[in-house]
């Protein structure tokens, strides 16, 4: 018998790497999760409260599965948890999905368009792709999913 | 009052004087939102020739190259909540910024401009960029004795 309960939610934690268009795209893409394929579900935490916060954000990862969605391959959100929460699930780096999809458009981290968008969604689709994995792993529990 | 540090720029010359304008990284308000854009238009439209931005996320971690440019260069900051992130993450990394500023503040100051939502601020949050953007750059001009004004167009007319 499983005496322990699993969590009904899901951490995602973006970079928002303000310099970088990947870094913008991570912060969208984890909001179109958050608004409309999981929401409830899916949760955020703003990354620089790991160091500004009152220390409770440090907990984030010893509640939730975490994934992290970097702009690049300096991983700022994936190494920060581990850093200063613990664990992470999966990690997504959009600058080499990008590279595997041959996207080589240069983008803008400002006014995301057309392509930004796109690209946007393609991201949360990954991020989705990987919540349904951990559900049907059994790692969260999830009731209903109304954005699903 | 929007602005609650104030302190003399750093003097350099007017050749290597770079000034890191710097949002908070904040996912969960329509005020980072905002904070977030109005550094992009410092930086990209009103004081291109001087101003720029780095991640946050960098110094939340600790990367020694993005320590070592804030501590070495001018920073104003720009939050979206009380929490000050990107302040606290910049004087973390050894040097408070010249500057602060909370989006809150403004919004207070300017009621009929709330931003809509996180990822669409609408009319309301595009205009409290434009006073923010304004201001910062002010504030940039009489840090540098106007050595970023300009458009950087080229064109001869700024
Ligand atoms: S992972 Fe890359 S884009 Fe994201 S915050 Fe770090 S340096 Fe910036
Ligand atoms: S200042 Fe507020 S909105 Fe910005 S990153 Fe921190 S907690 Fe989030």
């Amino acid at each position: 018998m499983e005496l322990q309960a699993k969590p009904a939610k899901v951490g995602v934690l973006s970079c928002s790497g303000e310099s970088e268009p990947e870094g913008t795209i991570t912060r969208n893409a984890v909001r179109l999760v958050m608004e409309k394929y999981y929401p409830g579900v899916a949760v955020s935490l703003c990354l620089p409260l790991y160091l500004a916060g009152d220390g409770g954000e440090r907990e984030f990862s010893k509640k939730y599965p975490v994934i992290t969605v970097d702009g690049c391959e300096k991983a700022c959100a994936k190494l920060s948890t581990e850093k200063y929460s613990g664990e992470v699930e999966y990690s997504i780096d959009i600058r080499r999905l990008l590279a595997e999809w041959g996207i080589k458009n240069k983008l803008s981290r400002s006014r995301p368009g057309e392509l930004e968008w796109e690209i946007t969604e393609r991201v949360a689709g990954e991020i989705v792709s990987i919540i349904d994995k951990l559900v049907s792993e059994g790692k969260i529990e999830v009731q209903d999913t109304p954005g699903q | 009052m929007n602005r609650f540090t104030v302190s003399e720029m750093r003097g350099r010359d007017t050749e290597d004087k770079k000034v890191y304008v710097i949002p908070c990284s904040g996912i969960g308000k329509p005020t980072a939102s905002v904070g977030r854009d109005a550094a992009y238009r410092v930086i990209e439209e009103k004081r291109p020739k001087i101003a720029d931005t780095i991640c946050l996320a960098l110094l939340t971690l600790g990367d020694k190259e993005a320590l070592e440019k804030v501590r070495t260069a001018d920073v104003i900051t720009i939050d979206g909540c009380a929490k000050d992130c990107a302040k606290k993450n910049v004087e973390a990394a050894g040097r408070p910024p010249v500057s602060s500023h909370r989006v809150p503040g403004y919004l207070k100051d300017n009621k009929d401009c709330k931003p809509e939502s996180v990822l669409d601020i609408g009319e309301g949050g595009e205009k409290l960029v434009e006073i923010i953007a304004d201001d910062v750059a002010r504030e940039i001009d009489r840090f540098s004795g106007g050595a970023g004004a300009g458009c950087d167009c080229k064109g001869g007319c700024c």
